[in-house]
């Protein structure tokens, strides 16, 4: 065993890659629970995104292109399970695991022909150099447009929640829909165009496992990204900027994992599987204070008469 | 996907419910289970081009079905006994977690002949085959040691099982011969086939310093992932993988499962099928040593043209003593070397190779 052979400088920046999938469809999913929505179906959203992304940029030969396109095929995903929930007034759990089953399905017939191809790469930003500073340069400098689009997707929800009117709006909407409805907001209106922004970040994390992260496409490839990004929303306890540091906590977990047995320590993998999950147990009992708990109308069916 | 599987499932059987006739002969129906999806470019894909060469070379007479990402598990066992159900007269079982599960079905169906890869349980009509990987690892350990320049190597497993440990400790013995200073850094993916775990853990060797990898497992995303890296020697794994040719791919173990399955399906025609248990190598051509790129240097190329050969013609085992145990005991004294029985089951590194296997 010899910690010495880890080299800190990669690994933190390894983190950043690790969680960048994490980040989209985390922060996506947070903003449609503050409006009051409890959507389960981000693992099918992500990966629908994935391939739809994966074939855009085959075919295009523009990665950039790819990714637009899987934030649109995560949102017109998602608009089923507006539809569902919103005007068929559905349960939201039950909706949310069938879009899940349904995305993983439909996202291997879509993937069918594109097995085994390579996608065109997105390289990384030229900082010029930038890049030759030690430690910062390689952990915050070296790495590709969408890790940043992720950091400052965070930064521009967390501030939008806090300090704008619109974000005030999603918040009353998910705190109280009654209310919110006896006020004159649109609850249906403003949920929806939640729905489609979760659903187009999700998408565009899914992609980044696609088109950066592997790159490959194959069935499944998400492998329970979506589930621990539901679990990361209840860690970060709603709050946009807790997001960021689950997601390098757990994003770390899997780098730590393989890391640990390169120099010979082997922890057996099924801990560190489960660790975001019994991390977020944790922090639900520690944190079950008032002001970390869930907006107040999460999960609840809206209808104007009610 | 199990949901995706149990749709296979349903439309295979739908499929193999309308059997055909041809020249008033019933078809002899061949049944493939794979652990991967046919397009991984590695294992499974090997194992398609030989259910695609059984179908060239009987033509009308015979009828293939494949089920493809069957977990191993009690999935496989369903679709094992749906394809046994509807009329396979043989199921090939392409991968090491099918091994119970093909005894259990088998007891089920007297009738039906299976064959399981890479596995050691056997019945009246269970044969087991696989093919001696270890011999070309000894080639890849060769190259890898006399390539690597920071004298690190790195290895992706798959499961810690004896066939993917003899293949660690073949590449290990060769790699130190060729270069005493290599070492031997290895991760577990506990999978067969998962680009992102196993792009994840090719990273994780580059970033520790390795500049060779060694896989043990399905896709090629840890070829994408040395590519990227740009100066990290790559070897292609069950299927030559020539689209990272000729770098950082620059050879690979080829599985060629095609004459084997001809004959196995020609054996079940003839009524002549026995349960045996088959293990061959390069010199029977079950395991081809893909194209040495101009990449690795001619006189190191020449070498292990050299090993291949006396490996093919029998003269040289990649396991010939003097050779020692991790833990410093005798494995093999000198000119001695290790009969198919202690190969098969296999359960400890070699001495030189560092950490443990995990239980």
């Amino acid at each position: 065993m010899d910690l010495s052979a880890i080299n800190p400088v990669l690994f933190i920046a390894g983190f950043f890659v690790a969680a960048t999938p994490l980040i989209f469809a985390a922060i996506g999913e947070l903003v449609v629970e503050r409006t009051g929505v409890l959507n389960l179906g981000v693992e099918g959203m992500m990966i629908v995104g994935a391939i739809c992304g994966f074939a855009t940029a085959v075919e295009t030969g523009s990665p950039l292109l790819g990714f637009a396109a899987a934030a649109v095929g995560g949102a017109a995903l998602s608009l089923l399970f507006a539809f569902l929930t919103q005007v068929m007034l559905a349960n939201q759990v039950a909706s949310g695991l069938a879009l899940t089953l349904f995305g993983l399905g439909f996202s291997a017939l879509l993937g069918q022909s594109y097995v085994g191809i390579k996608p065109p790469r997105l390289g990384d930003i030229d900082f010029g150099p930038l890049r030759e500073i030690p430690v910062i340069g390689p952990i915050l400098l070296s790495h590709d447009l969408i890790v940043y689009l992720g950091l400052a997707l965070v930064i521009a929800v967390w501030a939008v929640l806090k300090y704008s009117r619109i974000g005030l709006v999603l918040r009353a909407v998910g705190e109280n829909h009654d209310a919110a409805h006896a006020l004159g907001f649109k609850v249906k209106r403003i949920r929806t165009l939640a729905i489609m922004f979760g659903g187009a970040c999700a998408g565009v994390g899914g992609a980044y496992i696609s088109l950066i992260r592997v790159p490959q496409w194959t069935e499944g490839m998400t492998a329970g990204v979506g589930w621990i990004a539901l679990a990361l929303v209840v860690f970060a306890s709603w709050k946009p900027l807790r997001v960021l540091l689950g997601a390098y906590l757990f994003g770390g977990l899997v780098q730590l994992q393989l890391n640990l047995q390169g120099v010979g320590v082997a922890i057996p993998v099924e801990y560190l599987a489960m660790s975001p999950y019994v991390i977020t147990i944790i922090v639900l009992v520690v944190l079950s204070r008032d002001n970390n708990r869930a907006p107040g109308s999460l999960g609840r069916t809206f209808h104007a008469s009610s | 996907m199990k949901f995706t599987n149990l749709l296979t499932g349903l439309a295979l059987a739908a499929g193999m419910a309308t059997a055909a006739f041809a020249d008033g002969h019933e078809k002899t129906k061949v049944g493939f289970v794979y652990v991967g999806p046919v397009g991984d470019g590695g294992w499974t894909y090997e194992h398609n081009q030989g259910r695609l060469a059984v179908e060239e070379e009987f033509g009308d007479a015979v009828e293939t079905v494949f089920v493809e990402n069957v977990a191993e598990g009690p999935d496989a066992e369903r679709v094992m006994t749906q394809m046994a159900l509807d009329g396979a007269d043989l199921i090939f079982t392409t991968s090491f977690g099918y091994m119970d599960p093909t005894i259990n079905v088998a007891a089920k169906f007297p009738d039906v002949k299976f064959e399981h890869a890479t596995g050691y349980k056997r019945a009246d009509n269970v044969s087991t085959y696989s093919a001696r990987f270890y011999e070309g690892r000894a080639i890849q350990g060769h190259i890898a040691g006399k390539m690597t320049e920071s004298n690190i190597v790195g290895y992706i497993g798959s499961y810690p099982i004896p066939e993917v440990i003899r293949g660690i400790n073949s590449a290990f013995i060769h790699a130190r011969k060729a270069n005493p200073d290599v070492e031997f850094k290895i991760v577990w993916a506990y999978t067969w086939f998962d680009p992102a775990k196993e792009a994840d853990a090719a990273k994780v060797l580059i970033e520790q310093g390795a500049d060779v990898i060694l896989q043990h497992t399905d896709s090629t995303a840890p070829q994408a992932a040395a590519q990227e890296a740009g100066n990290v020697v790559t070897f292609g794994q069950a299927s030559d993988m020539a689209q990272y040719a000729p770098f950082p791919r620059v050879s690979s173990i080829i599985d060629d499962w095609a004459p084997y399955y001809i004959a196995r399906t020609k054996a079940v025609m003839d009524g002549t099928w026995e349960s045996t248990d088959t293990w061959d190598g390069i010199g029977a051509g079950m395991v081809g040593i893909g194209e040495i790129t101009d990449a690795v240097p001619a006189d190191v190329k020449a070498e292990a043209l050299a090993l291949k050969d006396s490996i093919a013609s029998g003269e040289y085992h990649p396991f010939t003593g003097p050779l020692n145990k991790q833990d410093g005991s005798v494995f093999l004294a000198e000119g001695e070397t290790a009969d198919d029985g202690t190969l098969a089951g296999m359960n400890f590194y070699v001495e030189g190779i560092e950490g443990d296997i995990p239980q």
